[in-house]
């Protein structure tokens, strides 16, 4: 792997270093995409009208779940684990869905930003109690799960309320081009405002100091246990956004967790992010829930039992993550 | 984790220092109170329950739960978590069901066993010998275990019906008007996990994996071996919680035990084995099991919906492990 880029070409020699290694951090990525594309190309094989609509039925699809999969990716990342998404994104669909059915659009914005702000508070509160009892993050966020979808039921105990009318036309139609779903970009914007000046800030390398060594991070002065809620916090932000991208989706509130936390588990795995926390971003999880996503979207075409796409994906989260660990052990032999 | 500050504890040997360690060396007894304490807040807020029969139908609905928190016991101590014991369990139902017919009671109890055999050592060559993360690996395994009896299902076009009569015996009948059959099956189960662990070998390595992995391959212990049986026993007793789940309810769907997954967690924690490895035992986890059920039905009684008791529910399961924290000073 090293020895590829080394001898030195003519033309712009840092250039061409500066681009392999670029390669050689990005590998995992550049693999997931070279994989989503050649997905693509399969799909546009077998159902050969594949086209705008289908781009969109994917967006609107995979909206929820790469909003998802982002909350997981930064708790991980920093070292934690949380199995309370799927319920806080039930929390948060219900009570928007609940607040949205006779309110205007004025007050439909202002319960949106409310929403919003409630997926930090229910977030935080996970982090804060990780941190005040010192229990594990799984047994904690386990538990939370359990009082978060109660808190969804006590909201509503079956499905109902309504969502705004602008907050559904959110969820259809495109930008400049018809290639272009608006959900899709909605949601990447939305991912890239909180995110990039997150990683580039003081608090961002602090996510990762975390997760990669707590006492090296704590020896250097970075708050543990503060920046700890943070990232709970941040992702009970990400699973409020997920809230509302169901809500826009369906037009209801369901009280129900979906299936939405251990498929964020997966994508993120699948992601590159490291379990073991401080490695990782949140392009790998996206790209991966895009796989993910088209592979069911596949198998219906293909004709296939639906119930045999959730056994690809596990097979497929099996496979990746089994050669994920081979390669390192063998770089670690090598 | 972050315990900077809790290095500087001196040992210091008061009386409040010697229950704490009381409790963290034998978790049972403080649980044993606790599961006291609930059953007396039960009795005494619905005073003409029938106790033999109440205690019967607790026990009938807290076995499974306790067989699949064996599962999360033995797979927790060393350092692990078994995921895919709900799937399992849901596979094992559905197949017995849907064989009985055409093959018979024997084919239809064995063959569900075979294949949550071969579940079971998959996940152990995953976690075992590729170093998958356990939660990942178990994780992928039920969600294939899931997709494929749900294809099975189709296959078979069978929804939920044909529960063995035999199984429905064991899984809701009583002897003498009050033992649950049930616990036929339970004891001896339960007894073969308390003394494996506590007496053979094997049993020894669970703990010495979980504790020190390192420590445990340099002093000749095949971890991939042990992970791998470990496994697929984790899976056979997934297997029979099925068996046990599906005639209690007298249901077999290939989502029956899914709601048990979480709970079966939380009560091998409740009982006191930490999720990092090394420290706990089944004892505590039957006791865990019978907590989280007499909880239930305690709430259940005093006329919550549905959504207080999930929440108190889940503050329970926060308390109990914010408590042995606090004992043990470990996380």
């Amino acid at each position: 792997m090293t020895a590829a880029a080394q001898p030195v070409t003519s033309g712009s020699p840092d250039a061409m270093e500066a681009a392999g290694r670029a390669v050689r951090r990005n590998t995992w990525i550049l693999g997931l995409l070279v994989f989503l594309v050649a997905l693509l190309v399969f799909t546009k094989l077998i159902q050969p009208n594949y086209g705008p609509t289908g781009i969109q039925g994917l967006a609107v699809s995979a909206a929820a779940l790469v909003l998802a999969a982002v909350a997981q990716a930064i708790v991980v990342i920093s070292g934690g684990i949380d199995l309370s998404i799927g319920a806080m994104i039930a929390f948060t669909n219900v009570v928007a869905a609940a607040a949205m059915l006779k309110a205007d659009d004025q007050t439909g914005v202002a319960i949106a930003i409310g929403v919003l702000l409630l997926g930090l508070l229910i977030g935080a509160v996970n982090g804060a109690l990780i941190v005040v009892t010192r229990v594990a993050d799984i047994i904690v966020t386990l538990a939370m799960s359990f009082v978060w979808a109660g808190c969804a039921l006590l909201v509503l105990s079956v499905p109902g309320g309504q969502a705004d009318t602008w907050l559904t036309s959110l969820a259809s139609g495109s930008v400049l081009t018809e290639w272009l779903p608006k959900p899709a970009v909605l949601v990447l914007l939305v991912i890239a405002i909180i995110w990039i000046p997150l990683r580039r800030s003081r608090l961002g390398l602090s996510l990762y100091a975390i997760g990669s060594n707590q006492l090296a991070a704590f020896r250097s002065g970075v708050s543990v246990g503060r920046t700890k809620i943070i990232s709970y916090a941040l992702a009970g932000l990400f699973s409020a956004l997920a809230g509302l991208a169901v809500t826009a989706n369906t037009g209801i509130g369901t009280p129900l967790p979906g299936g939405y936390t251990l498929t964020s588990v997966a994508a993120v795995v699948l992601g590159g992010v490291s379990l073991a926390g401080g490695r990782g971003g949140v392009v790998g999880p996206i790209i991966a829930v895009m796989i993910l996503s088209l592979i069911r979207t596949d198998m219906t075409f293909l004709n296939l039992n639906s119930n045999l796409a959730t056994v690809t994906q596990g097979v497929i989260l099996i496979v990746v993550v089994m050669f994920g660990s081979l390669a390192a052990l063998r770089r670690r032999r090598a | 984790m972050s315990s900077a500050p809790a290095a500087v504890n001196e040992p210091r040997t008061s009386a409040a220092q010697t229950v704490m360690r009381t409790f963290r060396d034998r978790p049972v007894v403080p649980l044993l109170v606790l599961l006291g304490i609930l059953a007396l807040a039960f009795i005494g807020l619905n005073p003409r329950t029938n106790i033999t029969e109440w205690v019967a139908s607790t026990l009938r609905a807290a076995i499974p739960l306790a067989i699949l928190a064996g599962c999360q016991t033995i797979v927790m101590l060393t350092g692990g978590i078994d995921l895919s014991v709900a799937a399992t369990a849901s596979m094992s139902a559905f197949v017995a069901a849907s064989l009985l017919e055409q093959q018979g009671l024997a084919v239809a109890i064995i063959v569900p066993l075979v294949i949550a055999v071969i579940i079971g050592v998959i996940n152990g060559i995953g976690s075992g010998v590729f170093r998958v993360h356990p939660l990942i690996m178990t994780l992928g395994m039920g969600l294939v275990v899931f997709g494929a009896s749900n294809a099975w299902q189709l296959l078979t076009v069978k929804t939920s019906s044909g529960v063995p009569p035999e199984i429905r015996q064991i899984g809701s009948a009583t002897v003498l008007g009050f033992v649950p059959v049930s616990l036929v099956v339970f004891v001896p189960l339960a007894l073969i996990i308390v003394i494996g662990l506590r007496r053979t070998g094997y049993g020894r390595l669970l703990y010495a994996i979980g504790d020190n992995p390192i420590a445990a391959r340099l002093s000749g212990a095949r971890s991939w071996q042990v992970l791998v049986v470990l496994y697929a026993i984790s899976a056979v007793l997934a297997a029979i919680a099925g068996y046990l789940i599906s005639g209690f309810t007298n249901v077999a769907s290939v989502t029956l035990a899914d709601s048990y997954l979480l709970p079966s967690v939380a009560a091998a924690v409740i009982g006191g084995t930490s999720i990092f490895g090394g420290r706990g035992g089944y004892t505590g986890t039957i006791v865990g099991a019978l907590i989280l059920t007499v909880a239930t039905s305690l709430l259940f009684s005093l006329g919550f919906p549905e959504a207080v008791r999930q929440i108190l529910f889940g503050l329970l399961i926060v308390l109990v492990a914010a408590g042995y924290a606090r004992v043990t000073g470990e996380t």
